[in-house]
């Protein structure tokens, strides 16, 4: 056991590494001067030679990544030189708008998917699981940014509900219930994106598990259905959907952006998409690495819980 | 068993099973592939047709502007209506889906063109050559592709639709790399691969001959699905202004621009989006199809 996650955590270690050359190396990726980049084309020499110097460009690149990288260890992403912001604390203050609408998002996605995918599982074929398999295959077919397109449409546009439509985000703090009207509607939309997966792949394991002879067993003993369902079976399904919700989080911090700028909800694919259009690269730079190691520790996270749920998984 | 879903995402339902072909026999008669499946076969190729002769149909400009017709409803003149400068919603879906189509297939070209030789030939030596280039794909799989490729996009100006099709071909490439090595590890081990090595067959002779037959299958429906995403992941794009820029129609950029009079012209962010989700919704069902129809295991079970 022991032995299991120091590996794995040796694996996390490599992996945040590789990701950090990644963000680092992406400016060098494209032709031209770095500094003329983050600057733009009518750059300030001043300005361009504090750059030089605060990034270190005129240093062999192997030693700019080693500047770069103990500059990020403590915490410091550099200062936008359009906003005149630390990137961190722009990064700071989207993190908890993020974290609140993929918390909403799962509590939905979840809340819906465990007990329709039990339902479905227990009568294969029925009507309700031929409706739910057939619709949920439709619904994989639409892109979220249709998806929250047609929801602002028809839900702020048509029927006219309040606080729902782009641009009405407020601070929690500022007015909790315009807020959290105000996340709905991207919650709703990534929240079928994730009820989706997580039916599919606990129908498909539930079923294949209720036919195991455990569960026969457990019948023939005359134990509850819901006593079966919860204890015996669920547990062992668990696991592969544990397995896709932590590929699934972590796709939607990298892929939240465009909901975000759809309805003007200040998270990281937001800041992200700002900064792009303003050519802020530090920004760009700051938020690509949190994404990706966000992506890849919430993986871990799961893997983690998997290994608690599971731990037969540590064995190969 | 429990181990075979921890992947799941949109993709990895491929390769599992396959481990399994040999010990199974194959089923004498193969279910139909049902009416639905020829229905969105033909949907595609009537888009893939269209999209190829649209400058030979009798279309309209798609981006000449008609001050007679502003954003009017659905007519014999404009078959699906005008948007809120006049200009024929039909004729840009159909120049749309050139877009669409040439993103998604020629970044699937590049993806497939690297990705799947690299990963049978891996699959085949293993060895050292199949450590290294496993553990530098599998790191690349670790960075999350959209952002590298809208950030990689947005700062190599100006764009055109040759860079965004390298763009998301490369950034696509180690997933398809896993897929086809998983694919290819069980078709390698097997006898008739052995028996070819021992027989003296070069490596190139194998992988044509004897494991790209065997992994057609899910390399056909992991290709198609891939399309699917990929069109999906260009209309993200070019909602953002990202992939091709206006006046040039994309079912994307078309969604996006409607955005703004969505409540007046409703028919004008339905139409492209429709469009787009019965074009990916018709390659998914395909792909899933396809890998049913050909996945022995599932057939048993």
């Amino acid at each position: 056991m022991g032995q299991y996650l120091v590996k794995r955590l040796v694996t996390l270690v490599g992996i945040l590494f590789v990701v950090s050359i990644g963000s680092f190396y992406l400016i060098h990726l494209l032709p031209g001067d770095p500094a003329v980049f983050i600057l733009g084309l009518n750059y300030n020499p001043v300005t361009k030679a504090a750059l030089d110097l605060q990034l270190g460009l005129n240093h062999p690149i192997y030693l700019q990544y080693f500047t770069w990288i103990g500059h990020v260890l403590h915490g410091d992403l550099g200062t936008s030189f359009i906003s005149h912001q630390t990137v961190i604390s722009t990064i700071g203050r989207a993190l908890p708008v993020e974290f609140e609408l993929i918390i909403m998002s799962q509590i939905l996605a979840f809340g819906a998917a465990i007990p329709l995918a039990m339902r479905s599982a227990r009568k294969p074929d029925s009507a309700l699981d031929r409706m739910l398999s057939a619709s949920s295959f439709i619904l994989l077919s639409v892109p979220t940014f249709i998806l929250i397109v047609l929801l602002v449409l028809f839900v702020s546009i048509k029927l006219g509900i309040p606080n729902t439509g782009p641009s009405t985000y407020v601070p929690f703090s500022q007015n909790p219930f315009t807020n959290i009207m105000s996340l709905l509607l991207p919650s709703i939309t990534i929240a079928i994106g994730s009820f989706v997966l997580y039916f599919r792949v606990l129908r498909s394991d539930l079923t294949g598990i209720l036919q195991e002879e455990f569960i026969t067993m457990a019948r023939s003993k005359g134990i509850s259905q819901r006593r079966i369902m919860w204890r015996h079976a669920f547990r062992p399904a668990s696991v592969s959907l544990l397995g896709s919700a932590g590929v699934n989080i972590g796709g939607l911090l990298a892929s939240g952006f465009i909901i975000q700028v759809l309805l003007g909800i200040p998270g990281l694919g937001f800041n992200l998409i700002q900064g792009i259009n303003s050519s802020d690269y530090l920004l760009v730079q700051g938020i690509v690495l949190v994404v990706s190691a966000g992506v890849i520790l919430i993986n871990f996270m799961f893997d983690l819980i998997i290994f608690f749920v599971d731990p037969r998984i540590a064995r190969d | 068993m429990t181990n075979k879903n921890r992947f799941t995402t949109l993709f990895s339902r491929f390769g599992s099973g396959t481990d399994q072909t040999d010990t199974i026999m194959k089923p004498e008669k193969k279910p139909p592939l049902g009416t639905m499946f020829w229905v969105s076969v033909g949907w595609v190729c009537l888009n893939i047709f269209l999209a190829i002769t649209a400058n030979l149909l009798p279309l309209k400009d798609p981006i000449a502007q008609d001050y007679n017709a502003i954003s009017v409803g659905p007519s014999m003149h404009y078959l699906l209506g005008t948007d809120d400068i006049g200009r024929d919603i039909l004729s840009r879906i159909i120049f749309g889906s050139r877009i669409s189509i040439a993103v998604s297939f020629g970044a699937m070209f590049i993806a497939f063109g690297i990705g799947a030789p690299a990963a049978m030939l891996a699959a085949l030596r293993r060895g050292r050559f199949d450590t290294i280039l496993t553990t530098v794909m599998y790191s690349l799989l670790a960075f999350p592709a959209i952002i590298a490729t809208i950030s990689v996009l947005s700062f190599w100006v100006p764009r055109n639709l040759l860079k965004v099709i390298v763009v998301i071909g490369i950034a696509s490439t180690p997933l398809v790399y896993r897929v086809i090595r998983t694919a290819s590890l069980a078709v390698a081990g097997r006898d008739f691969v052995t028996a070819a090595k021992v027989q003296g067959a070069t490596d190139r002779r194998i992988l044509i001959k004897e494991i790209l037959p065997n992994i057609m299958p899910i390399l056909l429906s992991f290709l198609l699905i891939g399309i699917a995403s990929v069109v999906a992941l260009e209309g993200a794009l070019a909602f953002l202004g990202l992939s091709i820029t206006p006046p040039t129609p994309s079912w994307g950029n078309m969604i996006n621009e409607s955005r703004t009079v969505m409540s007046t012209n409703p028919g004008l962010v339905i139409f492209p989006s429709l469009a787009l989700c019965l074009f990916i919704l018709s390659l998914n069902f395909i792909g899933d199809r396809l890998r049913n129809y050909f996945d022995v295991a599932e057939v048993k079970i």
